[in-house]
């Protein structure tokens, strides 16, 4: 009696917290499909809010796209070598750089942007384009791409592969190449995929260092928010969801798999 | 290929002294064994040998007539085998025992037509498609092995190749690559910290102890004329004779012993296969423990010597824990050898 009893409770609070997360989230994508959203779903559906966002915000998801690639392929020629750096030279300075590089996740994204426009804000050129932004992501995502390569290069022994791959010949370059990129590939594919959702996602940084020329996805949904018709908006939300959900669950994919194979 | 070392010696930067200044020639297609207790400096020598790690200033390695001593590892063209095996877990076995025949640029048909050559010599060929997860221990040390052997290096280096087998499975596969060994007609150098796998496989033995070669010989010369206490302790087991020694006779607590000449000044040692119980035997001790072993009995005896004494007794019965024996030691088999302060 007790344990039925105790199934219901667990699956209406359950059920209760599914319906706090979901709800609301169908509720916006009903309004980006809604005709009119004040006189409900009677109005009929239409896409044609779809298609303003397309027309309004396009620019904003291209280069969202774009600067997450850039973010990745920095993090990568980065982080990689950073991350192996790190592992192959355990000792007390080799966790303190690590605690540094990782300092970004501890400060607030703001403080982070006010440090950059202090130090370049004078630079027009550099301040004015898109690396600016660029510049901040990769300090924000850097830390995600080094501890995942750590993490899968540390459960391994380095040392002694590099050794094994010496004796038959390989050079240092080649150790690298042969050995040890190829057995890091599954923290540097959970690494990537962090990078490009955190790159696209990332809204508090990008606020402060964005321009009326370059408003990346999450800057543009926030303009669509206080600028246009609720409609839009929530059409917004529907793309922007469409966008980052499958990242998402492959980055949680990868990651399940890096950390199996580092145990 | 022939191999010689000169006045080899690693001194760690804290001032660690990992090995002494040691002289080693191994001959051409010899199999060489480094036998020690942990910490004695067999695994360092063992990696200075093959690049891995830099010896002291006055040190010199010679592979034949070139002078190796600063060639880096990957231009001496070592063969090695290493405790843990380090096979690449992201290539097939048949990738890694290609590897260092990549590294050497042969052509595709080249290095296939090698690496099937040593898969059948190692008998792997059900296993030449497999992950180097799916292999059990034995089967990755036969990987390790071949991988070593594929590029044909000048020297195979094998590194306590055994030590991560099972118990059962280790006394195989050493008489395995024993055999294995000798098929490749190779100059050898091999790590062990176990007298049996040395004796079983080496050609000749090197005891070290303390970062230095105490002894070199054949097993056997090792076995019967220990040249230090340590060897004689470390190499078959031997069991000291503490007793007061006066002129040719040994004075102990359970009687008297002929020695074999004059043993001033020495310490006597002896196997337990030669302590005899018999009934005239000039000595008496107390019977302690009795082990039945299936072909003989282990039978430990009190009030000989201060240390105990073993005796490896290989009648029908044994006698009972508790009774007083005779026992009997010929003097050619006691090993009378020169006092050491402080032995390992």
């Amino acid at each position: 009696m007790l344990s039925s009893k105790t199934k219901i409770l667990q699956l209406i609070v359950t059920l209760s917290a599914c319906a706090f997360l979901l709800v609301p989230t169908i509720l916006s994508v009903m309004a980006g499909v809604t005709a009119n959203y004040f006189k409900g779903i009677s109005s009929g559906l239409t896409l044609k809010w779809i298609y303003r966002v397309w027309e309004l915000y396009a620019d904003s998801i291209f280069l969202s796209l774009w600067l997450a690639f850039a973010c990745l392929i920095c993090t990568l020629i980065i982080g990689l070598p950073a991350a192996y750096g790190l592992a192959r030279n355990p000792g007390w300075l080799s966790r303190l750089l690590e605690e540094f590089i990782s300092l970004p996740l501890a400060v607030p994204g703001l403080a982070l942007a006010l440090a950059l426009l202090q130090l370049y804000g004078s630079m027009k050129g550099f301040r004015a384009s898109w690396t600016f932004i660029l510049v901040g992501h990769v300090l924000y995502t850097l830390p995600f791409m080094v501890r995942s390569i750590l993490a899968v290069l540390g459960a391994m022994d380095l040392k002694t592969l590099e050794e094994g791959a010496a004796t038959l010949g390989a050079s240092p370059w080649q150790r690298f190449r042969d050995i040890v990129v190829p057995n890091a590939m599954p923290g540097i594919l959970a690494g990537a995929l962090t990078v490009v959702t955190l790159s696209i996602g990332e809204f508090n940084l990008t606020w402060m260092l964005h321009t009326p020329y370059l408003k990346t996805l999450p800057v543009g949904l926030a303009d669509s928010y206080a600028s246009m018709r609720l409609e839009i908006a929530s059409a917004y939300t529907l793309v922007f969801f469409v966008l980052i959900v499958p990242l998402l669950m492959a980055m949680q994919w990868a990651s399940a798999r890096a950390q199996r194979i580092a145990k | 290929m022939t191999l010689r070392l000169t006045n080899t010696a690693k001194t760690y930067p804290d001032g660690t002294k990992a090995l002494l200044s040691t002289e080693l020639s191994v001959a051409k297609g010899e199999i060489v064994s480094l036998l020690g207790p942990s910490g004695c400096g067999k695994t360092t020598l063992l990696r200075i040998i093959a690049g891995l790690e830099k010896p002291d200033a006055s040190s010199e390695i010679w592979f034949d007539d070139d002078n190796v001593t600063t060639l880096p590892v990957e231009r001496r063209q070592v063969g090695m085998v290493f405790q843990s095996y380090a096979l690449f877990p992201n290539m097939s076995v048949r990738a890694n025992i290609g590897y260092g025949l990549k590294m050497q640029r042969l052509s595709k048909p080249e290095i296939d037509a090698r690496v099937t050559e040593v898969l059948e010599m190692c008998q792997l060929q059900p296993f030449a498609g497999r992950a180097i997860t799916a292999l059990s221990g034995g089967q990755r040390q036969r990987v390790a092995l071949a991988r070593a052997i594929a590029p044909r290096p000048r020297l195979l280096l094998l590194d306590e190749p055994l030590s991560a087998l099972d118990a059962s499975l280790r006394e195989t596969l050493r008489d395995e690559l024993a055999i294995l060994l000798r098929k490749f007609d190779i100059t050898a150098i091999f790590v062990t910290h176990d007298q049996d796998e040395a004796m079983a496989i080496a050609d000749r033995v090197a005891v070290m102890s303390h970062g230095r070669v105490v002894q070199s010989g054949t097993p056997e010369d090792l076995y019967r004329n220990p040249t230090s206490a340590f060897v004689a302790g470390f190499v078959g087991n031997a069991m000291t004779l503490r007793g007061r020694v006066k002129g040719s006779t040994l004075h102990l607590d359970g009687g008297v012993l002929p020695l074999p000449k004059d043993g001033t000044g020495q310490t006597v040692f002896v196997r337990a296969e030669d302590v005899r119980i018999v009934e005239d035997g000039p000595l008496r001790g107390k019977v302690e423990t009795v082990t039945f072993l299936g072909t003989h009995y282990r039978i430990g005896l009190s009030g000989i010597t201060a240390e105990g004494l073993a005796s490896i007794h290989s009648g029908q019965t044994a006698p009972k824990v508790g009774t007083t024996v005779h026992v009997a030691v010929e003097p050619a088999a006691l090993m009378l050898l020169p006092e050491e302060a402080g032995a390992a």
